[in-house]
């Protein structure tokens, strides 16, 4: 069975390691390039698909509010896979690059995580990415970038979706040493990593075939690279936040097989630009509160603090049932969930959890 | 005393005392129930493997679109799936490919090869996505792997991680066996690749086989169905699941039927020998049952009396013969799969479902067929009137109720007027119901024919001293009845034998004759693959063109036409005809336009004689068939013999082939040798080519050997059925000499009275035995041979759409024939020894 971790950013990476450069080498076709530090992320040119990196995607979350000010949270995700394959074969169907795309939404009055994922192969028009700007498609699930910055997503399926336009209000949020992101020890380990935090957001979720109106704010990541991951590498913690006074914080701990921790990060930027970095030992996770999945049986410490440097934040999820069980199509399993952020006891922004790798052994 | 105790006493009395019969009986009636029995589960077992099989491979979709000439542009994939109510499109490539060193057998050398695209595949047909190694989840999508089923690997001696050679046209492609497909049936045989992968490691870029599609819900089915048959044309054809199923259901049909139709014979045959039992049984007990009646006994009791004993015998033989058939299907699916040997099914590996419920009608068939056998002579045994049936010697008048020539004309008039009906559903109903009423008639009409036979031979022998030939005679001669019922088991038996083996030898020497026809050259070269192209393009032709070894080569262009949905795939052979004469190339019926009377202006077409049958084209017709970039007009020239291909086949010139297609490649090359060239030369100098090891080449010599082996073992199980026949109506001897034996003790007591010696009187019986066996040859030899008529010119063109000339097989019937004899022979006297063995005194005493 083709094994979609890679359904989840981090776990496509996974999947990278164990399937792909633990088998048959790094960059064994050398056609693929690999992450540099020297190289200067330009827009609008770097918002599109860079077809020469192994992975890629788009991925967008954050929370909606109704007309009647009820809570929603939303992801979709766009990944572009090289296979590295195929490249001789003059076929229309030769599977060159594969588009898989991922909706979820969260919605505290359903109590459990609602959501899709669709796999496609480029070609024929069904799917694709698109180089110059950001412009993916499969079948009808569209993301595009406008020429003023505003990303149009437009995914539905049979029994939910979404029709949403996310304005820019802050510049892109290069990460780490502007857009080089390092995820180990090795310099190798590393991706070419953009957010764009802060992103004002009005549409329409559907539900059961009935459009509901929605406002809210989201946060975009795009990310593109060969290989990085650390072969010790057991599953990540990551977090992506809207801060109530403008600014945005992302943090992440790559957790080690053995315990402890592989590599952290974390940024934050403030309302007027400014960032402050922490090094690995400068991040901590600790978790508050675990809930046990009642479909999987995996324990996920739904409830955290965050330690940046001096400053502790305190996660508290939109609902516990966010894990994604795909076991059936696609044998992924993790939590990717809508949290609250509090910092000193007040609430302090709002943003999405990811908790990865906890149900491993029901994989195998 | 109560009656059921009475009941009971005569019932365990009279089984004691003849549990040979009882024994007979019993077997007859288990054996007629076990082989329709073991028909049935067979047949149902291999038809529903063989469509769930082929359901597996079109999945959950709701319509599938095909191309009426197999193959079509893949642009239409990205159209269909534009329909807003189409949900799912998937695009699937499927090719039978021929591996090399599987060639001994004509019908079974290829491997399916399915290309699809797995994420669209996915939702439609999950079970054909492969398994590949953990990690290695790529390999699905990758241009060097193949997933074989279970089946596949064990057939191609393969495992994961090996490498497989097959050949596509003329070049030879190595694939990685990345893993297996779990989830295809046992016994499927099966390869699923990438689609991609699959188009370009075997040159089919750009084109798909169907499409397979999904509809949103809400979608009103029939009308898209219908919606987009219309927007896509002629060209294509669009189906649905069921007509998936009708498909599947008219390709075994005519063969499903026809076995069925041979188990109901055995049963027919079971049948008669339960009432020939019955009836000598009942007939023998006359006294018996008069002195019940004397004593008090009612006629309702009597009848209930034999009808129990009759309910006896059918429940315990039925559930015998439910037994016995469950062991025959299982132990016979094992030995010779799920279609024994036939090839309808091929790839199957069926398990024998057992269902209560069909297990409860074939119980209930085998009960009321007995209780029919005994019926007859229940009432006649109930109506005797007592005083009449306890004097000696009443038994042959008894019997006389049950002969009515009459009766036993009205069945062969009303067989011979169903012998010119049409058939029913394409099956030849009326050809069966023709055959039965042939032998109920017959049967019937044997007394009368004996008496008549034999009252002639005693007038012809009373000139001529010989006591004992006279008494034989005269026995015959003057109580038919009971004679004539010992001589319808042989009658039945073996006139089927005669029947089946007139047909069976009819076809195979027309078989024999027509591969004469069809496989005139010397040499045939094929390419390993079928698909859209022939194997052999234009240089590839030149180079065996000019090869110094063979002094005429015929190009040859096959592929398969959907002409109408619900039927299999039609073959067209594009290749060169004589025009003038087609007699010069094709094995022609009378059926055909004159010779040199073809317009010059229209493109001629030779039809099977199944293409009358199924799709009503006549010599003469303008026929449209999809051919080219449109569909383009035919004229029908005339009408050829077909072994081959039981669904239909046409041949049309090769030149206007290439004229209306463009396509110049061909799949077969027929090549006539050069004299003094021998066949190895020719082969060594073919392979000497490059393209040489790709190519599969056949000596004419062993594809006729080859066809006529598939032949005979298609016909093994008949032979086995024949057997069977024959053993039963062995049986039917046996046990109603014995019957008649037991009840004539007084009549040979009276006889070695008078002086007659022991010898003589077992002479006698053998003599009669051996009469009564020469009366029945000959008129089973005739019956039979009336039925082969049927067989021949009914039966088979209505199902298979063939017809064939008649042939005989003298040696076979003959020493058939003597055996029968002989062993009928042995049958009477051993049977009369324990009547004249001792006390002749008492014998004789017992009664007067």
């Amino acid at each position: 069975m083709l094994r979609k971790k890679w359904i989840n950013p981090w776990a496509a990476v996974l999947l990278l390691i164990l399937n792909v450069i633990g088998l048959d080498g790094l960059a064994d076709s050398g056609r693929l390039k690999s992450v540099t530090p020297d190289y200067q992320l330009t827009f609008p040119l770097d918002y599109g698909a860079h077809e020469d990196f192994r992975i890629e995607w788009w991925y967008i979350t954050g929370w909606l509010e109704t007309e009647d000010r009820k809570s929603l949270g939303f992801q979709v995700t766009f990944f572009r896979y090289a296979t590295d394959m195929n490249h001789d074969n003059p076929s229309r169907f030769a599977a060159k690059h594969l588009i898989i795309a991922h909706l979820a939404l969260s919605d505290p009055a359903v109590g459990k995580l609602m959501h899709r994922e669709r796999t496609v192969r480029e070609g024929f028009g069904f799917a694709y990415s698109k180089q110059g700007d950001t412009d993916v498609k499969l079948d009808d699930w569209t993301l595009v970038r406008q020429t003023d910055g505003a990303y149009i997503v437009d995914m539905q399926d049979s029994d939910f979706g979404l029709q949403l336009t996310l304005t820019p209000a802050q510049s892109p949020l290069l990460q780490d040493q502007n857009g080089f992101s390092r995820k180990g020890p090795k310099p190798e380990q590393a991706s070419y990593y953009y957010s764009e935090p802060h992103l004002k957001v009005s549409g329409t979720v559907f539900r059961d075939g009935k459009p509901v109106l929605v406002k809210g704010s989201a946060w975009l990541d795009h990310e593109w690279s060969t290989a990085y991951l650390d072969p010790d590498a057991d599953g990540w913690d990551w977090v992506g936040a809207n801060l109530d006074d403008g600014s945005a914080l992302m943090a992440f701990q790559i957790r080690a097989k053995e315990g402890g921790k592989v590599w952290a990060y974390a940024a934050l930027r403030d309302a007027s630009g400014d960032m402050t970095l922490f090094d690995p030992d400068q991040v901590e996770f600790m978790p508050v509160r675990t809930w046990q999945s009642p479909h999987t049986e995996a324990v996920y410490p739904v409830e955290m603090r965050i330690r940046t440097g001096n400053i502790e934040w305190h996660l508290t999820p939109l609902m516990d049932d966010q894990e994604l069980d795909s076991r059936q199509s696609t044998a992924t399993v993790y939590w990717e969930g809508a949290v609250t952020l509090t910092k000193d006891r007040q609430p302090a922004g709002r943003g999405y959890l990811e908790l990865t790798g906890y149900a491993k052994s029901l994989e195998m | 005393m109560n009656t059921t105790m009475i009941s009971r006493w005569l019932l365990w009395g009279e089984w004691r005392a003849h549990w040979l019969q009882f024994l007979v009986a019993l077997t007859a009636i288990g054996i007629g129930v076990a082989m329709a029995f073991s028909i049935h589960l067979i047949n149902t077992a291999a038809f529903n493997e063989f469509s769930a099989a082929s359901k597996s491979l079109s999945g959950q979709s709701d319509l599938q679109v095909q191309s009426r000439s197999g193959f079509f542009d893949e642009m239409l994939y990205p159209r269909l799936a534009g329909y807003p109510e189409v949900q799912l499109a998937n695009p699937v490539l499927e090719l039978d490919v021929t591996v090399s060193g599987k060639q001994q057998n004509r019908n079974d050398h290829r491997l399916k090869i399915i290309g699809i695209d797995m994420f669209r595949a996915m939702a439609i047909v999950p079970d054909l996505l492969g398994l590949p190694e953990e990690g290695k989840s790529l390999d699905r999508v990758a241009s060097d792997t193949i997933f074989l089923s279970p089946a596949a690997m064990e057939w191609l001696q393969v495992q994961q991680h090996d490498h497989l050679e097959l050949h596509a046209g003329l070049e030879t492609i190595t694939l990685r066996v990345a893993g297996g497909l779990v989830r295809a049936r046992a016994g499927q045989r099966l390869a699923v690749m990438d689609i991609g992968a699959m188009q370009w490691r075997f040159q089919q870029l750009g084109v798909l086989s169907r499409i397979e599609l999904k509809l949103d819900n809400g979608v009103n089915h029939a009308a898209f169905k219908v919606k987009l048959a219309d927007e896509l044309g002629d060209a294509f054809v669009v189906t649905e699941q069921t007509d998936q199923e009708k498909r599947i259901a008219n390709m075994s049909r005519a063969y499903r039927v026809n076995l069925n139709m041979l188990a109901l014979v055995a049963l027919f045959t079971g049948t008669f020998l339960v009432f020939s039992t019955q009836a000598l049984s009942v007939v023998r007990r006359r006294q018996q049952f008069a002195l019940l009646r004397v004593l008090g006994y009612t006629r309702q009791q009597l009848l209930r009396q034999v009808v129990t004993e009759g309910l006896t015998l059918g429940v315990f033989g039925s559930v015998l013969g439910l037994a016995l058939g469950y062991g025959v299907a299982v132990s016979a699916i094992q030995l010779l799969g799920g279609d024994l040997g036939t090839n309808f099914f091929p790839g199957v590996k069926p398990g024998i479902y057992l269902d209560p419920l069909m297990a409860l009608l074939f119980f209930a068939v085998g009960v009321t067929v007995t209780l029919l056998g005994n019926v007859a002579p229940a009432l006649e045994a109930s109506r005797a009137k007592p005083a009449l049936a306890l004097r000696s010697g009443s038994e042959d008048m008894a019997m006389a109720k049950l002969s009515a020539p009459w009766y036993a004309l009205v069945c062969l008039a009303i067989a011979l007027l169903f012998t010119q009906l049409p058939p029913i559903f394409e099956l030849p109903i009326f050809g069966y119901l023709a055959i039965s009423l042939l032998l109920i008639g017959g049967i019937a009409l044997m007394p009368y024919l004996t008496a008549r036979v034999f009252v002639r031979l005693l007038r012809f022998q009373s000139d001529q001293p010989g006591a004992v030939g006279m008494l034989a005679a005269a026995r015959l001669a003057h109580a038919p009845n009971q004679s004539a019922i010992a001589l319808g088991g042989i009658l039945a038996s073996f006139s089927l034998m005669v029947a089946m083996a007139i047909m069976v030898a009819s076809f195979r020497i027309s078989i024999d004759q027509w591969l004469g026809q069809v496989l005139p050259a010397d040499l045939y070269v094929r390419t390993a693959v079928s698909g859209d192209q022939g194997g052999f393009q234009a240089d590839a032709q030149q180079q065996i063109k000019t090869l110094s070894s063979f002094q005429r080569v015929d190009l040859f262009r096959t592929l398969h036409l959907t002409l109408d949905p619900n039927r299999p795939d039609i073959t067209l052979f594009a290749r060169p005809v004589d025009r003038a004469d087609p007699r010069n190339t094709l094995p022609m019926t009378d059926d055909m336009l004159m010779p040199g009377t073809i317009p010059e202006d229209v493109m001629p077409v030779w039809i099977s004689e199944a293409m009358v049958d199924l799709y009503g084209y006549k010599t003469g017709d303008r026929i449209r068939l999809p051919v080219g970039t449109a569909p383009n007009e035919f004229l029908v020239a005339g009408v050829w013999r077909d072994y081959g291909r039981q669904f239909g086949a046409i041949q049309m010139l090769l030149t206007d082939y290439q004229a209306l297609t463009g396509d110049i490649s061909v799949n077969t090359v027929a090549a006539w040798l050069q004299s003094g060239v021998t066949a190895d030369q020719a082969i060594a100098a073919l392979r000497q080519l490059p393209f040489g090891s790709a190519l599969e080449i056949s000596n004419s010599s062993d594809m006729r050997a080859l066809s006529l082996e598939i032949f005979d073992r298609s016909f093994a199980v008949t032979y086995l059925l024949e057997i069977i026949a024959v053993v039963i109506g062995l049986m039917g001897v046996a046990a109603s000499f014995s019957a008649q034996i037991l009840a004539r003790i007084k009549e040979f007591g009276m006889l070695r009275h008078i002086g007659v010696l022991r010898r003589q009187v077992l002479m006698l019986l053998a003599m009669e035995g051996g009469l009564l066996t020469v009366l029945g040859i000959v008129l089973g030899f005739l019956l039979g041979w009336a039925i082969s008529l049927i067989l021949v010119f009914i039966v088979n063109p209505q199902s298979f759409h063939w017809t064939m000339a008649i042939h005989m097989p003298w040696p076979w019937l003959v020493s058939v024939a003597a055996v029968l004899l002989v062993s009928a022979a042995l049958t009477a006297v051993l049977s009369g020894r324990r009547a004249v063995s001792a006390q002749v005194i008492r014998a004789v005493r017992e009664d007067w």
